[in-house]
């Protein structure tokens, strides 16, 4: 069992989402950077389907009721273990009453912890990711305790060396795919989103990542339609909106481009003002 | 029913298929049937299925599939969907609270249209109204066969809290929160029943292609209804209608 002593800014449980209730309007959810949760899960031997903890810019603090072993992954919050540094991207031996916390956030934005056996959360929908009003809660609070099952690695410890990426949380370009209305665009305006250095807003969320710069457009509403995560919205007013995990699954705005998973997982790491620029692939 | 339709990759996962791009009971029916089929075609290589007004999005397992290949062989699919009588669907009777402590546009819509507000309440409880879709928010009901004089558009500054069981009109639309959420319908009532509720085995209680009717009620009837909600004993009337 983990005791959450602190839940930092906003710290949820969350694997890879939840596709049996589309249609009752329920969103995918799940975690937003797929290649960091992954990592953590190989670092700890599980597969890597299984719910991890996803941590957004400021870190929880979390104290272990037995022992086990965790790897965090993604962005770099200074992770501290008893107060003892801890360096992202390995295995990390935890013994019963150790407290993790966090320090400052280094570089990224959303930091994955995973643990040997994984979290012991109740399935709804065929998915532990939290989302308030299909789980009990949306996020992590103060004085929750969260199950973890038998830890099976602890026994048999083998440091894998994994090569891991960590390049993509400063990358700029993200790798994007005609959306459906993209050829209704003029031009011009196919050639202003793909060339604009966009930054993104303060309106950036598991929902959605709006971005600042307008693109002037002439393109209509659309009869609802069904989106996706990574689906990008261009609203009458010019505002770009790059769908997300718990994005609704229906809109009635234009679909002008699609991100990849790759795309998402660079954008899930970055915040209000960093850059980023769409980058269309054939 | 041979409409013609449009196949587009969505994303290295998706593929959406179009329908002519308008709203129209035909068009539902024929997605509905071509759903079904491409379900139980496709199968486990599917991870997520569907469909609004006039379109299907398909998300593959695998990425990378062949756009081309699968293009053809849904084309195939679309060609032998037999034109069977649609199965018989549900009509769900939702009663709805049209006092104006819940109907707060309910005046101004009146005055808008040049009705008044008991004419109002009879042409929303009138209709015969078709489920399109669930989207937008988890048990949101998006239907079709609003009366044309109801057609409002939606407010220009949205509310930031709608009320849990809003009855509400925006655009050519009409529809319930089912959930407290921001919103810029048109709010006109409210129902005391639970368009979502995540304890039951279909947390939304209607699908794609069922029937629904607003059924005007007193503050006291909601409020007795409420109590059974609450209490989870309220069975909400329904009954089989064949076309």
């Amino acid at each position: 069992m983990i005791e959450v002593l602190q839940p930092g800014l906003y710290s949820s449980i969350q694997d890879l989402g939840r596709f049996e209730a589309l249609d009752s309007g329920v969103p995918v959810s799940g975690v937003m950077d797929e290649y960091a949760a992954e990592i953590a899960n190989s670092l700890v031997g599980n597969p890597k389907d299984y719910a991890v903890m996803e941590i957004t810019m400021m870190g929880p603090k979390l104290k272990f009721m037995e022992p086990t072993a965790i790897a965090l992954t993604g962005a770099d919050m200074s992770p501290l273990l008893n107060g003892k540094e801890l360096k992202n991207n390995s295995l990390i031996i935890v013994n019963k009453r150790d407290v993790l916390s966090f320090g400052k956030l280094k570089k990224g934005f959303r930091c994955y912890m995973a643990v040997s056996g994984g979290f012991q959360c109740k399935e709804v929908l065929g998915s532990k990711s939290m989302y308030a009003g299909i789980t009990k809660a949306g996020n992590i609070t103060k004085g929750d305790k969260i199950s973890i099952n038998a830890s099976k690695v602890l026994h048999n410890i083998q440091f894998s060396k994994l090569k891991v990426n960590v390049d993509y949380l400063d990358i700029l370009n993200l790798e994007v795919f005609k959306g459906p209305e993209f050829d209704k665009l003029h031009h011009k305006e196919q050639q202003n989103l793909l060339t604009t250095k966009f930054s993104i807003s303060k309106d950036n969320s598991r929902m959605g990542y709006q971005l600042k710069e307008l693109l002037k457009n002439s393109l209509h509403p659309i009869i609802t339609s069904p989106v996706l995560p990574g689906t990008v919205q261009l609203t009458p007013s010019g505002r770009l909106i790059v769908l997300m995990k718990d994005s609704q699954t229906t809109g009635g705005y234009p679909r002008v481009l699609q991100l990849s998973q790759t795309a998402m997982n660079v954008l899930s790491q970055k915040f209000t003002g960093q850059k980023i620029q769409f980058q269309l692939k054939a | 029913m041979g409409f013609a339709l449009t196949y587009k990759p969505f994303g290295v996962h998706g593929l959406l298929i179009e329908w002519p791009q308008r709203i129209d009971e035909s068009i539902l029916h024929d997605i509905l049937r071509f759903k079904t089929k491409i379900k139980s075609h496709y199968a486990s290589k599917l991870l997520s299925i569907n469909h609004a007004y006039a379109s299907i999005l398909m998300v593959f397992v695998e990425e990378n599939f062949d756009f081309h290949l699968e293009q053809r062989e849904l084309e195939t699919l679309y060609e032998i969907l037999d034109d069977n009588k649609q199965e018989s669907r549900l009509l769900w009777k939702i009663p709805v609270c049209y006092d104006p402590r819940f109907g707060i546009d309910l005046e101004v819509l009146a005055k808008e249209k040049n009705l008044d507000v008991a004419q109002i309440i009879q042409r929303h409880s009138q209709p015969l109204y078709t489920v399109y879709f669930i989207g937008f928010l988890p048990g949101f009901i998006y239907l079709g066969g609003l009366d044309e004089r109801l057609f409002t558009p939606r407010k220009d500054t949205p509310r930031l809290k709608v009320q849990k069981g809003s009855v509400a009109i925006g655009g050519t639309q009409t529809g319930v929160y089912p959930s407290e959420s921001p919103g810029g319908w048109q709010i006109i009532g409210n129902s005391p029943i639970n368009f979502f509720n995540i304890e039951e085995p279909h947390p939304c209680f209607a699908k794609a292609g069922d029937a629904l009717k607003f059924h005007p009620v007193s503050i006291k009837t909601y409020n007795d209804i409420k109590t059974l909600v609450e209490a989870g004993v309220y069975q909400i009337e329904s009954e089989v209608v064949d076309d």
